[in-house]
């Protein structure tokens, strides 16, 4: 494509920052935050034009392609499509709002903070350029350090606890993602007698059924502990609540959207066969997820808790509409990733707002913080409303989207998730009654200041996108069409197979009656 | 006619006045505000007079449709799925497009006068603007999905507005009552927009609607469900058994807000949708059956509940559910015209009773129990007046408006096809007696007599409302008395209504007046005027010439007392949905889901798998004695050694 190695310059320019930031003197604060700012920003900038000059087809894009490791078949190979490019901007959009959050909450050990921020930034964007295996597993490591010095270093009480916790749990499934990457490294060999890394080889690539759903649960537990779906989401809490304002918007922005992600690039393409007999059980953990999720976000006592268990709830959203291949659910699902980036991202900035003024996250501690900051309550009333998902705004879309595709491949599971948006508006709303309307009671919140400029000025990107992505989602829609097309099409073989083996085993069901739910994935005729 | 080509306008004024106020209103003069506020929907409701005009001249299509669409941008592509931002203007969306415009603009002009002394004046104007774009929206919409952006639009602006008194507690918790008890029913709606996609390959009106007839079989599985699941949406926003709770409660807003949303328009959202989709509910006898049961169900139960409240603004509320309860029994017995035609006279004259009650309340100094009213009728004539004449317009007395809308819908039931039709005539006559009743205890309470009130400070300031409340309030009361107009039964050439709206209901008008003798007609007509006369004598007396004979009889033991406390208490409903469903639900999630699950098993095992790994303290201890920096160190140069490999 372009001459110009715009995804590396993407990706190692914040290295340029940490480099920056190693020369400066660690006193020197300010000057330290603007190099970090800078360098984000500049980031975000030039990472614009992959939104801008994509063009709308199934194709990689932004292209770079180096010999890197011949002997083992391992490229510096990195490339975009229309699943991928949403994900580096919000990532790059995330890390700018994210360090000018840090301002004034973060005090201690700023350059530190800075260099591991950087770092994590160049993790996730590679995460979600490699296409290499090799090199997605290496970026796939970078981001997971940072990240638990993060929450480990500038956290909460129980930070501890709470980092290795996420620690553990990653590691736990990314080692036996290694360990299907190699056994699937060695069946290429066997299959096409060379050795490669390259992700796209493997697209496709005919695997044993049998062996294929060992695969797929090796990538499912690491992708499903990274999204989290239930019931491997209890480090999400512990990881929300302990890590401090900026880690948490990067995590729920971000790093959640790795897991997904994965089942997109991974799972789905490589695993047909798997995913399709998967269909039903990763819908079931997906709509528990939903309604659990939702269910005890709304008794929870601390706010970041609260939005911790919402985010397990929406990323449901985002699996249940993944799985149920088709074009529709997967797009939704895709702009749900972009959009609970966006609101829970801005939630997590508007619970830090409230955290750096009274240093406490217990729902019962506030009340009535209406009349004292009028401006952070109408931000925090629109970011709410974006997370219930409000016509209008960004979050209906995507969800919208995904029930509707869900609708056609399994109405069971979409009545249930549909019953989502009862939930989601109990939670947020009861939420936001208890933290910003009534009379103050306590009196620590009779002198708390409203929103500075700095302040308005990172939530007011996300506040237009809230808008811009509800009102003309159709241009973010377009771009990502052709590559779900075709993913949906890769998928779709193994769906057929499916129906035809079910096809015959059908009227014993009947006879014996015992009728049991089918897959239910098909393309073409909608169930009546 | 280039009024239709800018009918798009008609919406998108009242959204700018909303964001002009929105984000400037703390730094604009009131002044500015309410020029803004009301100059938007004045405008809005100019430009919709014009594009009335543009629509009698529009031809009418050869197929008998008569129809203005626009298509602005596509919103929303995905796949086969599309759902357009286009505009339809048809003979149904006219009526409401009139309704809200007309209505609202008297309202916001009513809203300067009565919010003259709050505080959050351009968010009160803010919130009511974009209700108004919300509500334009929902009935300009061309597709279904349109309608639902503007549906839970209306539903957002009217959480903000009834929790508009955001530091009082009942406020803050009617307002999130009233948006969780729409979102249920939103949940049904969206339902039913999915599974209409699936089966039409679209959510356009204009391509699902004509093809329901061949689509769907009759009474099919497929249609009855989605025109269920329709109505279902509708109970929430339009507050029907079992989802009507919310609206007494929402009568925590401001009272112009009462009388705008919870009376006139918002809630009359649900009898736009089924009548929008009458094509769909024409197919499915089934749940034609249980609309009506439930219209006339709601009618005649919050009717017995407005019969004994004391808050002035309740018994309207109650009187608006019962109401609607009407305007759904009228189409669960397939007269969509005569629904409509309710849903009209009762905007002029519950939106009239609501602002006489905000100016009662005004002139109270903010009261509104009605035992310590009485005598306003010579404190205040205009309000008292004006409130007379809709207070009659509700209990169905000729000529006015009330009488013949509520006249055509008892007569189409009786004539009815629906099965039960003539029970639910019987509910409906009776629920029109308690009406009379309980709208003249009202009337009584609050006019009659001598001012109640101990209180000085009330006594020494009651006086009439300034001429920009009074004056929405004439001309409200205008309409309620003449608005019948468009319904004039006797004439059947003549009901204009009636024949503008035939184009929408072609099919459904020939089902229903299959042959009204005029002697039936007329016999009918006696009787419903006869049960209201019954109900304003009795009212009369208990309230009027005998106040004792009503506290005596509330008194009484036995069934009739138990009968005053359950309707008093409005048949415990809120008690028993916050025993029986909010209650266990939050108690499960947070004793078991919570506390047992997630945290002892769920979390108890993953910590009892953590134990095995205590080898990882060296690790943390590494991390708390600020050895981070040769960390960050480490990680930068391990990169660094990686890049270092590309280039060999």
């Amino acid at each position: 494509m372009s001459s110009l190695p715009l995804l590396s310059l993407i990706i190692f320019l914040p290295m340029a920052g940490v480099i920056l930031i190693m020369l400066t003197d660690k006193d020197n604060v300010a000057q330290i935050r603007t190099i970090a700012f800078i360098t984000a920003l500049a980031d975000f900038i030039i990472s614009l034009p992959l939104f801008f000059s994509f063009e709308n087809t199934a194709d990689m894009q932004f292209i770079e392609r180096r010999e890197w490791i011949p002997d083992f078949g391992i490229s510096y190979y990195l490339g975009i499509d229309g699943i991928s490019m949403l994900l580096v901007l919000l990532t790059t959009l995330t890390c700018v709002i994210c360090i000018a959050s840090t301002w004034t909450a973060i005090e201690k050990y700023v350059k530190e903070f800075m260099i591991a921020f950087l770092l994590l930034e160049t993790g996730m964007v590679g995460v979600f350029c490699a296409l290499d295996f090799f090199l997605f597993y290496v970026f796939w490591e970078v981001m997971l350090i940072p990240m638990y010095l993060i929450i480990g270093v500038w956290g909460g009480e129980r930070r501890v606890y709470a980092a290795v916790k996420f620690f553990l749990y990653t590691m736990f499934g990314s080692v036996l993602m290694l360990v299907a990457i190699l056994w699937l490294y060695n069946h290429h060999n066997d299959v096409q007698g060379f050795y490669t890394t390259d992700i796209l080889a493997y697209h496709g690539l005919a695997i044993d059924p049998g062996a294929q759903m060992w695969l797929f649960i090796a990538f499912f537990l690491a992708f499903a502990i990274k999204v989290p779906m239930w019931p491997f989401h209890t480090w999400l809490p512990d990881a929300h609540v302990e890590a401090p304002t900026a880690g948490s918007v990067i995590l729920a922005g971000v790093l959640l959207k790795m897991g997904t992600y994965g089942f997109l690039r991974f799972s789905l393409p490589i695993f047909p066969d798997a995913t399709v007999a998967a269909v039903d059980w990763v819908s079931w953990l997906a709509v528990i997820g939903i309604v659990y999720g939702a269910l005890v976000a709304m008794v929870q006592p601390d706010i970041k808790k609260l939005v911790a268990y919402s985010s397990v709830s929406h990323l449901g959203f985002v699996m249940l509409g993944i799985f149920a291949l088709n074009v529709q659910a997967i797009e939704g699902g895709i702009l749900q990733m972009i959009n609970h980036g966006v609101s829970t991202g801005a939630l997590f900035l508007a619970v830090g707002v409230l955290y750096e003024r009274r240093h406490t996250r217990l729902i019962s501690e506030y009340g009535g913080i209406t009349a004292k900051m009028p401006i952070f309550a109408a931000i925090f009333m629109i970011v709410t409303l974006s997370s219930i998902g409000l016509p209008g705004m960004n979050g209906f879309v995507g969800e919208f989207l995904i029930l509707l595709g869900v609708w056609k491949s399994d109405p069971f599971f979409a009545v249930i998730a549909t019953s989502g948006v009862i939930w989601a508006a109990v939670y947020m709303l009861w939420m936001f009654q208890r933290v910003m309307f009534v009379k103050i009671t306590n009196p620590k919140n009779e002198n708390l200041k409203d929103l500075n400029l700095r302040e308005i000025a990172y939530f007011a990107p996300l506040i237009a996108l809230i808008f811009i992505m509800g009102v003309f989602p159709t241009p973010f829609l377009n771009k990502m069409e052709p590559s779900v097309a075709r993913l949906v099409n890769q998928v779709k073989p193994a769906i057929i197979k499916a129906e035809k083996l079910q096809a015959p085993k059908a009227p014993e069901a009947i006879r014996t009656g015992a009728v049991t739910i089918t897959s239910g994935v098909g393309i073409d005729a909608p169930r009546s | 006619m280039w009024a239709l080509e800018f009918i798009w306008w008609v919406p998108i004024l009242p959204l700018l006045g909303a964001i002009v106020n929105g984000v400037f209103g703390s730094r604009l003069s009131k002044c500015w505000i309410g020029f803004f506020a009301v100059g938007s929907t004045g405008a809005s409701f100019g430009l919709s007079l014009m594009a009335l005009a543009g629509f009698f001249v529009l031809p009418v299509a050869p197929n008998g449709d008569h129809v203005f669409e626009k298509i602005l941008f596509t919103w929303i592509e995905s796949g086969n799925f599309v759902a357009e931002a286009g505009i339809q203007l048809d003979p149904l969306s006219m009526v409401w497009l009139m309704i809200v415009t007309g209505v609202g603009f008297l309202i916001h002009v009513y809203s300067i006068g009565y919010m003259s002394h709050e505080d959050g004046y351009a968010r009160y104007f803010s919130y009511l603007n974009l209700f108004m774009f919300s509500m334009l929206l929902l009935v300009l919409g061309n597709n279904f999905l349109l309608m639902f952006i503007g549906w839970e639009g209306v539903g957002l602006c009217s959480y903000l507005l009834i929790g508009y008194y955001y530091d009082k507690q009942s406020a803050a918790d009617a307002g999130k009552k009233a948006f969780v008890m729409n979102r249920v029913g939103d949940f049904a709606f969206l339902l039913a927009i999915m599974w209409t996609f699936w089966i039409f390959g679209s959510i356009d009106y204009t391509t699902v609607f004509p093809a329901a007839d061949s689509t769907f079989q009759y009474g099919g599985f497929a249609v009855t469900m989605i025109t269920l699941l329709l109505f279902i949406g509708a109970t929430g926003k339009s507050a029907q058994i079992p989802l009507y709770t919310w609206l007494p409660d929402a009568m925590e807003g401001p009272t112009p807000v009462s009388a705008l949303i919870h009376a006139a328009t918002m809630v009359t959202a649900g009898i736009y949708m089924l009548a929008r989709c009458s094509a769909f509910f024409n197919m499915a006898p089934t749940t034609m059956v249980i609309v009506a049961l439930i219209g006339a169900t709601t009618a005649i139960f919050a009717a017995t509940m407005g019969l004994y409240q004391n808050d002035i603004k309740r018994v309207l509320a109650y009187s608006t559910v019962s109401q609607l309860g009407y305007m759904f029994l009228a189409c669960g017995v397939g007269a969509y015209t005569a629904a409509v035609f309710h849903v009209m006279t009762h905007a002029f004259f519950k939106a009239c009773l609501f602002l006489g009650s905000g100016s009662v309340i005004h002139g109270m100094s903010g009261e509104q129990d009605m035992r310590q009213m009485g005598g306003l009728d010579k404190k205040m004539p205009m309000t008292h007046a004006t409130f007379l004449i809709s207070t009659l317009a509700i209990a169905g007395i000729p000529p006015l408006a009330g009488f013949f809308s509520k006249d055509e819908i008892l007569l189409s039931t009786f004539l009815g096809h629906t099965t039960g039709h003539l029970v639910f005539w019987f509910m409906a006559t009776i629920a029109a007696g308690v009406t009379a009743f309980y709208m003249f205890r009202l009337y009584y309470m609050t006019f009659a007599g001598e001012l109640r009130s101990e209180d000085k400070h009330v006594r020494d300031h009651v006086h009439e409302s300034p001429p920009s409340m009074t004056a929405p309030l004439v001309i409200l009361a205008a309409l309620a008395f003449g608005g019948g107009i468009l319904g004039l039964p006797f004439i059947r050439q003549g009901h204009a209504l009636k024949e503008f709206l035939a184009p929408v209901f072609s099919d459904a008008n020939s089902a229903v007046h299959p042959h009204a003798s005029f002697g039936l007609e007329i016999s009918l007509m006696a009787l419903s005027v006869a049960v209201a006369v019954i109900g304003i004598a009795l009212a009369r007396y208990f309230y009027f010439l005998k106040p004792a004979a009503a506290t005596e009889f509330a008194n009484r033991t036995g069934v009739t007392r138990t009968l005053y406390v359950l309707m008093q208490n409005k048949y415990y409903v809120d008690e028993i949905y916050d025993r029986y469903i909010v209650k266990p639900i939050i108690q499960f999630s947070d004793s078991f889901l919570w506390r047992i699950f997630d945290v002892q098993i769920i979390d108890g095992f993953v910590n009892a798998v953590g134990k095995f790994t205590v080898d990882l303290g060296s690790v943390i201890s590494d991390v708390q004695s600020g050895l981070t920096r040769r960390y960050a160190v480490a990680m930068v140069a391990g990169v660094i050694v990686l890049a270092g490999l590309w280039l060999i």
